[in-house]
């Protein structure tokens, strides 16, 4: 073996040993900062539902004294001490659910189907129907991001003293509609651009007509979307507190009609926390709100995997 | 053109898709009761041509059309675009049964047409679905969903909710391309059963296909400008072993395409 050679080979050897040691040092490096990174999620993760079991817990647990059968079917008597239960509160929290939900859904799922299904022939058919789609396409948009307050406001000046229907089931539940209306339109719009074209092609190709294919087919298929956008709507009014507040009064009576002022259970919470000595019973009223939210959402994620299983063809 | 009648007959027709023309100056009689196949390389304006028939291009923004389309010698774009669908059918490249049950997917179409007499539909439903071969396989499983059948069997429903409407023609936009090679063999066995009552035509990228399953064919290219051009139409055996155009010789030989 020449001399040449010799140092060749020790160098070889060396380089590859320095190749290998920076392989070593940067595969180490890169599972660290793997390791860090998913420590970090872990404890992000960890840390968002330990927040969210530590409130609904503390809710539960403190509301859980005061809650009792006579709790649940008494209705307020008012004062500063705070007397009474709560039954009234669940029944109007209802009243106003269905009310603004009835009022709210066929007007947004109505604006959605437009704005999918039709605003695009009808923008190229005039210059200013094109500009007033824009328009409304925009204040959804805007909507969606208005503290409901504002809608109360709004609830407050028009159907509370122009239209003088004064503090009512009505008033709240038109308040209400406006704050939904938004999240309803987005979501079915949403569920309705996610109907695949084949669909609606198949039913025109069949001499269906649009509004046929609208009715038959499109709605069917994004019914489970709809669905989802209208429950978190419901979810929405029975948290609100400060809507209702300036619409619907706080009588805690029940409403016999849509013109009677009430009191929602959000509402109650707010009013025994804020003007009676009763926190235990404003503890009990949130127990059972959040319960109730808690078990909607529940109900949310099955129904519509249910739906969405058998419009896939995986149901029955 | 043998001794048949003439079903569809397009005179000078060119489409436009805003300032680009899609179709230019096709002339050619599609007769009655035959399969007749348009072929052609992609892009040529095979579907775009297809679809003119039943004016599903009208749903694409900026469409213009010259020239004539005569169904039965009336002109297509004069009759009303839901009669005109009633009766003339398509059935699409991807299998499109809608979410619901095969039995509601059949009935559609009747129901749609303002059809409500329940017994009236069961039998339009079994007659259909007995006419795309499909009955002996769903009659125990009517209420079951179209979508958890096979992509064949989904075809074959397509094909029988085409049928119930009762149209003429029937407009086949490559429908067993997505389909295993049994599947699309069955399509085609159906095909041939459906000519004796039905004008279909059959847009295929599949030359075998169309030279074992049509009667006629129309060959299709795309001009210099994108435009797609008929190159030359006949009987499908004349156009196979024997055709006039040098053009048309190179794409069934797969010289290209």
């Amino acid at each position: 073996m020449s001399g040449a050679q010799v140092t060749s080979s020790v160098a070889e050897i060396q380089n590859k040993s320095v190749v290998a040691g920076m392989a070593v040092g940067s595969v180490a490096r890169r599972k660290l900062s793997q390791r860090i990174a998913f420590g970090f999620t872990w404890l992000a993760g960890f840390l968002a539902v330990a927040a969210l079991v530590w409130i609904v817990g503390y809710v539960v647990v403190q509301g859980v004294q005061v809650i009792n059968l006579e709790f649940l079917t008494t209705r307020p008597a008012g004062g500063v001490s705070g007397e009474g239960g709560m039954s009234t509160t669940i029944v109007t929290t209802l009243y106003l659910v269905v009310l603004t939900i009835v009022i709210a859904t066929p007007l947004g799922v109505g604006a959605a189907i437009f704005l999918v299904e039709y605003a695009g022939e009808v923008q190229r058919e005039s210059r200013l129907m094109a500009y007033l789609i824009k328009i409304a396409r925009i204040g959804v948009e805007v909507l969606a991001g208005v503290p409901s307050i504002i809608f109360g406001l709004f609830g407050f000046a028009l159907f509370v003293v122009a239209l003088e229907l004064g503090f009512s089931l009505l008033s709240a539940g038109l308040s209400g509609a406006c704050l939904i209306l938004p999240v309803i339109i987005r979501t079915s719009e949403e569920a309705l651009l996610a109907v695949p074209r084949s669909y609606r092609e198949g039913s025109l190709a069949l001499g269906a007509t649009k509004w046929q294919t609208t009715v038959g087919v499109v709605l069917p298929a994004a019914m489970p979307g709809i669905i989802t956008g209208v429950v978190l709507s419901v979810g929405r009014i029975i948290a609100e507190t400060a809507i209702f507040w300036v619409t619907l009064g706080g009588s805690y009576r029940l409403p016999t009609s849509i013109s009677h002022a009430g009191r929602s259970m959000a509402l109650h919470v707010y009013m025994l926390a804020s003007e009676t000595r009763a926190f235990d019973k404003a503890m009990g009223t949130a127990a059972i709100l959040i319960v109730t939210i808690v078990v909607l959402n529940l109900i949310i994620n099955y129904t519509s995997r249910r739906l969405a299983a058998r419009s896939m063809g995986r149901g029955r | 053109m043998e001794s048949s009648k003439t079903k569809l007959k397009v005179r000078s027709f060119n489409m436009f898709y805003g300032d680009f023309q899609a179709l230019r100056d096709v002339t050619v009689d599609i007769p009655i009761h035959r399969i007749t196949s348009i072929i052609g390389p992609s892009g040529c304006g095979k579907s775009t041509f297809l679809r003119s028939f039943n004016r599903m291009n009208g749903l694409i923004p900026g469409t213009r059309v010259e020239g004539q389309m005569l169904l039965d010698d009336q002109d297509l774009y004069d009759i009303d675009v839901v009669e005109l669908r009633k009766r003339v059918g398509m059935v699409f490249q991807r299998p499109n049964p809608f979410p619901k049950t095969i039995f509601d997917n059949v009935a559609y179409g009747p129901r749609s047409h303002g059809l409500r007499d329940r017994a009236r539909l069961s039998e339009i439903v079994e007659h259909s679905l007995k006419q795309a071969a499909l009955w002996d396989e769903v009659k125990d499983n009517l209420d079951k969903s179209g979508l958890a059948l096979s992509g064949g069997q989904q075809q074959r429903l397509c094909i029988a909710r085409a049928l119930a409407v009762d149209p003429d023609v029937i407009l086949m936009d490559e429908p067993a391309s997505a389909l295993d090679p049994i599947a699309t063999l069955r399509i085609e066995e159906l095909v041939q059963t459906l000519k004796e009552s039905y004008t279909i035509v059959i847009v295929t990228h599949n030359m075998q296909q169309a030279a074992r399953a049509s009667d006629h064919t129309i060959f299709f290219n795309m001009a210099e400008d994108r435009a797609g051009y008929m190159v030359e139409y006949g009987l499908t055996k004349e156009i196979f072993t024997n055709p006039k155009h040098k053009l048309t010789e190179d794409y069934i030989t797969g010289r290209f395409g």
